[in-house]
């Protein structure tokens, strides 16, 4: 299933406009909750330009929230890096999951579309790229689209923030949460990879309770992982 | 070690940050980089994609409120119905906003 063909793996100009405009309805909710982000930022006492500056540069909404609780006069830098690099882990895992396909481009190309790596854009990739299409296109296309709304939506934030002073009664924390699920349950779908999905989940909530804070996406991917790579698929299927 | 958050202290605490993030956006297409394809290497790989996902999602379905239990499920019920991504999250959403708004 994973075999990396080049027609797949190829990345054109049309290919990441096509996929810049696939995200940009989800990039709405993201400029929304860049907003809400702005706003919070304002209230921990960051300026307009280094709260925009840090949407530009970073480019992590959940590690960017959590930063703001350790914001004060004086920010601790290593639970600061900690907290950044546990949230962000995750992004080891998508590029290795990508790896198949990025060995194919050449090395600029390669670390250059992970800039913009994120949630929506890899999982929509990967889908791409499991069903044997072009996945690249959405992941930078789609990647731009994520990264320059949720940093103008960041922006605007700080100015229309009462507007949104409460994104969770408008379900907006779901955003990501219903994307992402519906990702999963629009992929393919065996018996084997259930097992392996409850194993990831009852792993990953074990370590949300027992382990230390922001652990558990790491500790819940590689169980289902593992599992995985000693539990194979029979060869012959494809 | 703490940073003074004014002035030019915020930029370097921002660029610490970035320089983080940036290090898992590319640290695991390099460690793969050194670590040959070979089928076992495949099937881990799909294994853990769809892990992620359902790494992610578990602790927020068990652990949020009424109204994020609720926006999965609406989403996974109109998944399973309709299969389009963006009806099923907006209706995912708009639960979740109803409920709370109750």
């Amino acid at each position: 299933m994973v075999s990396a063909e080049s027609s797949v793996s190829d990345l054109t100009f049309v290919e990441a406009w096509a996929g810049f405009k696939n995200l940009l309805p989800i990039s709405l909710f993201v400029a929304v909750f860049g907003g809400a982000f702005g706003l919070a930022a304002a209230q921990a006492g960051l300026s307009e330009f280094s709260t925009v500056v840090m949407s530009l540069l970073v480019f992590a909404g959940a590690a960017q929230f959590a930063a703001l609780d350790l914001w004060g006069a004086h920010v601790p830098v290593i639970p600061l890096m900690i907290t950044v690099f546990a949230i962000n882990a995750r992004h080891l895992l998508m590029g290795a999951t990508l790896y198949p396909w990025l060995r194919e481009l050449p090395l600029a190309k390669r670390y250059g579309v992970m800039l913009v790596v994120s949630d929506a854009n890899w999982a929509m990739s990967m889908q791409a790229f499991n069903s044997r299409k072009a996945g690249f296109g959405v992941l930078l296309g789609g990647g731009i689209a994520l990264w320059a709304s949720w940093t103008i939506g960041t922006w605007l934030g700080i100015y229309l923030g009462s507007a949104i002073k409460n994104p969770v009664s408008l379900g907006l924390d779901m955003v990501m949460g219903c994307f992402l699920l519906a990702m999963a349950i629009g992929g393919k779908k065996s018996s084997r990879m259930s097992i392996i999905w409850i194993v990831a989940a009852a792993a990953a909530l074990l370590a949300y309770w027992y382990l230390p804070k922001n652990c558990h996406v790491v500790v819940g991917a590689l169980a289902g992982g593992l599992l995985g790579a000693f539990w194979m698929e029979k060869k012959d299927e494809h | 070690m703490s940073i003074e958050s004014a002035g030019a202290g915020t930029f370097f605490l921002i660029l610490i940050m970035a320089a983080v993030t940036l290090v898992t956006r590319w640290g695991g297409v390099f460690v793969m980089s050194f670590v040959p394809i070979n089928y076992r290497v495949q099937q881990f790989i799909s294994a853990m994609s769809g892990s992620v996902l359902i790494a992610v999602l578990t602790p927020l379905a068990v652990t949020g409120d009424n109204g994020a239990r609720l926006a999965l499920l609406t989403t996974g019920v109109m998944m399973l119905l309709v299969k389009k991504p963006l009806p099923a999250i907006a209706a995912g959403i708009a639960v979740a906003a109803l409920w709370r708004n109750l």
